[in-house]
C-alpha cells in the first residue's frame, strides 16, 4: 500500500487501522476526532494560529507526517536477514596491518579481550556504525558478504546492535510488565502480550530471585534488572548482534542468559575477563593499541577444564544463597 | 566556512557532544570557531578555548535568550568568517521548549538526553521537531529497551531527522557525527537567511520591566487562560 492513499481514504476508518497516526498527532499537541471525511480534510482544517502556539508549521506537520506515515509501513516489511556478518581488518594505532578477515554468524559467541583503553569501544563502534574503511581504524564491516545499505546506520528502526553494559539501569517510572508492554509497543509488535508473557519468564529464569510482573523496574535488583534486560534484548530487539560488555558481576545465571541469545539466533560480541564467559565463546578477539592482535579459538583441552570451572563457579554460587539465607560457612 | 546549529535543553551534554566533535575535526586540521550563547553565566567558553579553538561567548542577561541570538547570529557568522573558520559551531539551550534557533538551509541539530524522560521529545517544540540531525546522549546508562523507546518518540516527531546515539563522554559515536558535520551547509554570511520558525512573541508590560501583580498592570500581547 502507498501511504499516500490513507490521506484520502474514509479518516475513521484509516485511525482504527493505523492507531499511530492519532498518537503522531497528539504528540504535536493537536486532538482528533474524527469528524472530517479524510485526514487531507483535517489537516487542511487545522487553525495555523493554532499550530504556532504548537510550535509548528502546516506544511513541516504535513511533511513530517509523510515520512511517518512512509517509515511505519516500512517498518512492517522486515528487513533481510542477517546471515552474516564479516569484519575486514584495517590498522591499529600505530598503523601495523591487522590482516584478517572474520566472519560470525547468527548463534555465535565472540569474546572480546584486552585492557581498557585498548580499543574495544572503537571495534564495537566500527560494527555499530558500519564502517567502511574511513574510521579510524580503517575497518570494513560486510553484512552478508557485501558493503550494507546505509539504512543499517542511520535508521532507529533498522539497528544492527543492540547493547548491553554494566552500567546501565531502568529510569522509567513504570512496572516490569508495563515496561516491555511499551517497548513491544513502539515496535508495533503484533502479539505483544505473548512477548511480554515470554519475556517475565525467562527473566525469572535468569535472575537468581524471580520477582512479579508488576514490581516497578526502578526496584528489582542489579541480577533482576540484567536478567530483563538480557530476555527484552533476546526476545524483542529486532537488532541481529547483541553487544554485551562486563557482565560477570550481574549475578544472573550467564550460562543460561548465552543460551537464550543464542537460542534467539543473535551474533554475541562479549567483551568479558571471565574464564567461563570466555570459554563458552566460540573465539576470543585479542585487542592491543587499538587493533585485533591476535584471534584464539577455544581449544578441545580449554574446553575441558571449563567443567572444572563451572563446578567451582556453582560452589561459590552454593555458598553465596547460604550467606544469603543466614547460614555460616565453617564447613563449605 | 560550515556552519551548524547545535541546541537542545539544558544539561542535555551539547557541550560535550561538541568537544569529542571538535576533537575529531582537529585530528583533520581543521580550523574551527564556537559562538556559545548561554543566558547567565557559562564556563564552557573556557573548556572550548582549552582545545584551542577560537571561542565567543555571548549572554543574553536580561533579554530572551533566542531573540538575543538571532539578534547577533548573523554578526558572528561574520566574525568566524573573517577569521578564517573552516566550521563554526553555534551552541544555545532551547529554555522554553518553543524557541529555535535553527535557520533555513543551515544543518540545525538538536542534543536530547535519554535520561530526560520519554515524553520529552512531544514537549519540545521546533529545536527538535525540525532539526536535520538530533543526537541523543547519555545511551550507556539507561536499557536498552528505553533507548529503543526513546528513540523511537523522537522519531515520531521529527521523522525526517538522522537520529544518532552518541556518548559525549567516551565518544561513541562521535566520529560519525563529524562525517555529518562535514556535510554541513558552507556559507559566507546569513544575509538573507529566515527562521524555520518564528520565536515566541511576548511585548507586554513585563517585558518592559514591570514587577506588580493585577490586571491593571498588564498591558500590549496579553493572553489569558480559561478558568
Amino acid at each position: 500500500m502507498n501511504h499516500n492513499d490513507l490521506f484520502h481514504r474514509p479518516f475513521d476508518s484509516v485511525l482504527a487501522e493505523h492507531p499511530y497516526i492519532e498518537d503522531f498527532l497528539s504528540s504535536f499537541g493537536l486532538e482528533v476526532e474524527a469528524e472530517e471525511d479524510t485526514l487531507e480534510q483535517y489537516l487542511a482544517g487545522l487553525n495555523p494560529d493554532h499550530l504556532e502556539d504548537l510550535g509548528v508549521s502546516a506544511t513541516q506537520l504535513r511533511s513530517s507526517l509523510d515520512e511517518f506515515l512512509a517509515g511505519m509501513l516500512a517498518i512492517q516489511h522486515p528487513l533481510d536477514k542477517v546471515e552474516s556478518l564479516t569484519i575486514v581488518g584495517g590498522h591499529n594505532k600505530s598503523g601495523v596491518a591487522e590482516n584478517l578477515e572474520l566472519t560470525l554468524k547468527p548463534g555465535e559467541v565472540v569474546c572480546i579481550v584486552g585492557p581498557t583503553g585498548s580499543g574495544k569501544s572503537r571495534l564495537l563502534a566500527d560494527i555499530e556504525w558500519v564502517a567502511q574503511g574511513y574510521t579510524p581504524t580503517g575497518r570494513k564491516i560486510l553484512i552478508n558478504d557485501q558493503v550494507p545499505d546505509s539504512k543499517w546506520r542511520f535508521s532507529t528502526e533498522h539497528k544492527l546492535v543492540a547493547q548491553l553494559s554494566q552500567n546501565m539501569n531502568f529510569v522509567m517510572d513504570l512496572s516490569a510488565e508495563e515496561f516491555i508492554r511499551m517497548h513491544a509497543e513502539s515496535r508495533l509488535i503484533p502479539d505483544a502480550e505473548e512477548k511480554v508473557r515470554q519475556i517475565l519468564v525467562q527473566a525469572n529464569e535468569l535472575a537468581g530471585e524471580t520477582f512479579a510482573p508488576d514490581t516497578p523496574v526502578t526496584s528489582v535488583s542489579g541480577g533482576q534488572s540484567r536478567a530483563l534486560m538480557i530476555a527484552d534484548m533476546a526476545i524483542l530487539s529486532k537488532s541481529p548482534i547483541a553487544l554485551i560488555d562486563e557482565i560477570e558481576n550481574a549475578g544472573i545465571d550467564r550460562k543460561k542468559a548465552l543460551e537464550l541469545l543464542v537460542r534467539e539466533e543473535k551474533i554475541i560480541l562479549m567483551a568479558t575477563h571471565d574464564p567461563i564467559l570466555a570459554l563458552m565463546g566460540d573465539r576470543r578477539l585479542v585487542i592491543k593499541n587499538g587493533g585485533i592482535a591476535k584471534i584464539i579459538e577455544s581449544s578441545s583441552e580449554e574446553r575441558k577444564n571449563l567443567q572444572e570451572l563451572e563446578e567451582l563457579d556453582n560452589k561459590l554460587l552454593a555458598l553465596r544463597n547460604r550467606i544469603r539465607s543466614g547460614e555460616t560457612l565453617e564447613i563449605i | 566556512m560550515r556552519f551548524l546549529t547545535v541546541s537542545g535543553p539544558p544539561s542535555s551534554g551539547k557541550t560535550s557532544v561538541i568537544l569529542r566533535v571538535i576533537e575529531a575535526l582537529q585530528a583533520r586540521q581543521k580550523k574551527i570557531g564556537v559562538v556559545k550563547f548561554d543566558c547567565l553565566l557559562t564556563d564552557d567558553d573556557k573548556r572550548y578555548a582549552d582545545k584551542g579553538v577560537l571561542v565567543k561567548k555571548g549572554l543574553s542577561g536580561a533579554l530572551c535568550p533566542d531573540h538575543y541570538f538571532v539578534s547577533n547570529i548573523e554578526a558572528c557568522v561574520a566574525w568566524g568568517h573573517e577569521n578564517g573558520c573552516e566550521y563554526l559551531i553555534s551552541e544555545s539551550a532551547g529554555l522554553c521548549n518553543r524557541c529555535s534557533p535553527h535557520i533555513n538551509e543551515i544543518t540545525a541539530v538538536c542534543v536530547i538526553d535519554n535520561l530526560s524522560g520519554i515524553n520529552t521529545p512531544r514537549k519540545i517544540g521546533p529545536m527538535l521537531k525540525s532539526a536535520d540531525i538530533v543526537v541523543i546522549t547519555k545511551g550507556d546508562i539507561v536499557s536498552q529497551a528505553e533507548r529503543e523507546v526513546f528513540a523511537s518518540r523522537v522519531k515520531q516527531v521529527n521523522p525526517g531527522a538522522i537520529i544518532m546515539h552518541v556518548n559525549g563522554i567516551t565518544g561513541q559515536g562521535a566520529f560519525e557525527l563529524t562525517s555529518l558535520f562535514e556535510d554541513a551547509s558552507d556559507i559566507e554570511t546569513l544575509k538573507g537567511k529566515t527562521l524555520r520558525f518564528s520565536m515566541p512573541s511576548a511585548l507586554c508590560s513585563y517585558c518592559l520591566g514591570e514587577t506588580r501583580i493585577g490586571e491593571e498592570h498588564q498591558t500590549g500581547n496579553i493572553r489569558k487562560m480559561d478558568i
